[in-house]
């Protein structure tokens, strides 16, 4: 019983601590130790979490003691823990950088509530084991990062709140489309009872266009390629602390979200999905990288990268073979942990030179060392350098596309690869080695909370370089459950004997 | 009566995506207000009609009656209406603000954060350069 109470602590600390920063809205310097106390703590729980999952298997719960099909369920398989733990990896290393970033206007704005409430809306969404209540926590999650995203009120950042609003209100919509046609065809919203039910249905109409919705649902979320438009026009606009959470967390609810839908109520393997997947992946991962190329604004150039590697985790549902969900599982959290940093150097970069526009930077390198160093670690390790976290995830989903003889997905995923590194380089040396175009008239210090928490998430890479194997037999782990559905379905229902009951109940009118 | 309410959900969903086509920020909020009001329909419908028994236990009973209503999609109904309802205030707010900035609602023309950063435009269009600033000090 005590084990099954971790599973809910992800979600509830973090809903704590936003209903407690909302308490004390006036006192700012009580908020600040408050979500010190918060991180840490959620880091704590998150980890808990994981030990226990790994200890346990896939575990879950009951709330309000309904029967499993009837009430809301949790639910934490490998694939879930391991986002939430790296998810409090990085709500601790943004919520670090966010001390500084966050001035006095913005907490008066709300920023701790909105922040607390975004990392309860994560966990909730990895979290939970009814497709119903995944959409109400992506809806909290939406308006918890449209307040985030408009926390300055500048026009630039209230345009991209417009596009990021309208496009990710209508994949909701789109979702509610689907759940309609799920619940009208089986009758049931909990995602065990759903992967019971769906793949003994026949194939209505109904049921296809549900898949098919999905598919954009998730797709706006995770900002797959024809569906991606909102999120560089508007991730650039945001704070830098606010960037930072956004890139690290919210388009890989999407993709989490895609991967647990098409293992468990679809089967990826079947011929038109794969189709469907590896068209997604490679345009978005050729579409994404090219778009990054050109562009002169850091912020705008790493969200096109982001975009670009959506498709390389994309490319693992593509093949869903168990190497190829291994690998996409090792690249999620690899790219949470590199994304958010990346976006957290970016606003040191522009808090040590004035600017993150690349026409306006310069000469980092000699003025600015430690942070040159920083900036090298996730660069690196996004374009896929060994010894960092981003080779091991390549070169698992390169093998995972040989073995499945899908060489055009592998050598999209390479040349992407490349231009990512070409991309980064050009940061490199437009920001570090050319002369500093303005002159600062006086020199501006790192600020230290910056140069920690960015070498949190750093150290955090390197380290899965170093040590990949634990993170590696996690992913295994976590790509047989999703190959395997029964071990979720068990999960939730517990005994066989269980399972039989809840079928000879007469639904819903019992 | 299943056809009738088809026909609303189409009409309400085609309503809306047409109003969301627009350029206007107002017509596509309350575009996607339409298509809201569709999407919850149809997941009433998916609990199929045909029952006016409310779902209720009487009083003494223990379970409810076979031809009650079902009760969960009216559940899921009312969830999707309070957040579809706090989303369309917040993009309501959204437009406020964005009309008291742009002095107008014409999307293609607000395009403050397309240009933030943009590469397609030189940089010293948007902002003075650094020798203009010199020379502005200076003389």
């Amino acid at each position: 019983m005590v084990d099954q109470i971790d599973l809910v602590w992800p979600v509830l600390l973090p809903l704590g601590f936003a209903a407690l920063t909302a308490c004390l809205w006036g006192a700012i310097g009580a908020q600040r130790v408050v979500t010190i106390a918060g991180v840490i703590a959620q880091l704590y729980v998150s980890l808990r979490l994981l030990f226990t999952i790994l200890e346990t298997g896939p575990l879950a719960i009951q709330f309000g003691g309904w029967a499993p099909p009837f009430g809301i369920t949790f639910v934490a398989d490998a694939l879930a823990a391991v986002l939430v733990a790296t998810t409090g990896v990085v709500v601790l290393g943004v919520g670090l950088f966010a001390l500084y970033d966050m001035r006095q206007r913005h907490a008066h704005s709300g920023y701790y509530p909105l922040f607390f409430g975004l990392v309860a809306a994560v966990n909730g969404s990895f979290l939970t084991g009814d497709i119903f209540n995944l959409y109400v926590w992506f809806e909290i999650m939406l308006i918890a990062s449209l307040g985030l995203l408009a926390i300055s009120r500048t026009p630039a950042q209230i345009d991209g709140a417009i596009k990021y609003g309208i496009l990710n209100l209508f994949g909701t919509i789109l979702f509610i489309f689907a759940l309609a046609l799920i619940y009208g065809s089986a009758g049931t919203m909990n995602m065990a009872d759903l992967a019971r039910i769906l793949p003994e249905l026949p194939l209505t109409p109904g049921v296809a266009a549900a898949a098919l919705m999905l598919i954009a649902a998730f797709g706006v979320k995770a900002g797959a390629f024809p569906l991606f438009f909102w999120l560089p026009a508007s991730y650039h606009t945001a704070n830098f602390a606010v960037g930072a959470i956004f890139a690290g967390l919210l388009t890989k609810v999407g993709v989490y979200a895609t991967f647990r839908v098409f293992t468990l109520l679809y089967e990826a393997e079947a011929p038109v999905f794969s189709l469907v997947f590896t068209g997604l992946a490679g345009t978005t991962m050729l579409i994404g990288v090219i778009g990054a190329v050109v562009q002169t604004n850091i912020r705008r150039m790493l969200s096109f990268l982001l975009v670009s590697h959506i498709g390389n985790m994309l490319m693992g549902l593509a093949i869903a073979t168990p190497e190829a969900l291994t690998g996409a599982t090792f690249y999620i959290v690899h790219h949470i942990v590199v994304m958010a940093n990346l976006f957290m150097v970016a606003g040191a970069i522009a808090a040590v030179s004035g600017s993150d526009n690349l026409g306006r930077i310069g000469g980092l390198l000699r003025s600015q060392p430690l942070l040159a160093l920083l900036f090298l670690i996730p660069a690196l390790s996004l374009s896929g350098v060994p010894p960092f976290s981003g080779f091991w995830g390549k070169f698992l989903l390169v093998d995972a596309a040989f073995r499945a003889e899908s060489y055009w997905l592998a050598f999209i995923m390479l040349l992407a690869g490349f231009l990512t590194l070409y991309a980064v380089s050009r940061i490199w040396m437009e920001a570090f080695w050319k002369d500093a175009p303005i002159k600062l008239s006086a020199r501006r210090r790192l600020p230290p909370v910056y140069a920690v928490s960015i070498a949190v998430l750093g150290a955090v890479t390197v380290g899965i370089g170093l040590f990949a194997q634990p993170l590696v037999e996690l992913s295994i782990t976590a790509s047989a459950e999703m190959l395997d559905p029964a071990s979720y379905v068990a999960a939730v229902f517990g005994e066989p004997e269980a399972v039989r009951l809840g079928e000879s109940l007469p639904g819903e009118t019992q | 009566m299943s056809f009738l309410y088809a026909i609303a959900v189409a009409a309400y969903a085609g309503c809306g995506l047409y109003l969301m086509l627009s350029r206007h920020f107002m017509r596509v909020i309350l575009g996607l207000a339409l298509m809201t009001n569709g999407a919850i329909l149809m997941i009433f419908f998916s609990g199929r009609l045909g029952s006016m028994m409310p779902a209720i236990i009487p009083f003494g009973d223990t379970a409810l009656a076979f031809d009650a209503a079902n009760s969960l999609p009216q559940a899921l109904v009312l969830t999707a209406i309070v957040i579809a309802f706090a989303l369309t205030a917040f993009t309501a707010v959204l437009a406020v603000a964005a009309y008291r900035r742009f002095g107008g609602l014409d999307i293609a023309r607000i395009r403050a954060a397309e240009d933030l950063g943009s590469p397609f435009k030189p940089a010293s269009r948007k902002y003075p350069s650094s020798k203009n600033r010199e020379k502005k000090r200076h003389g």
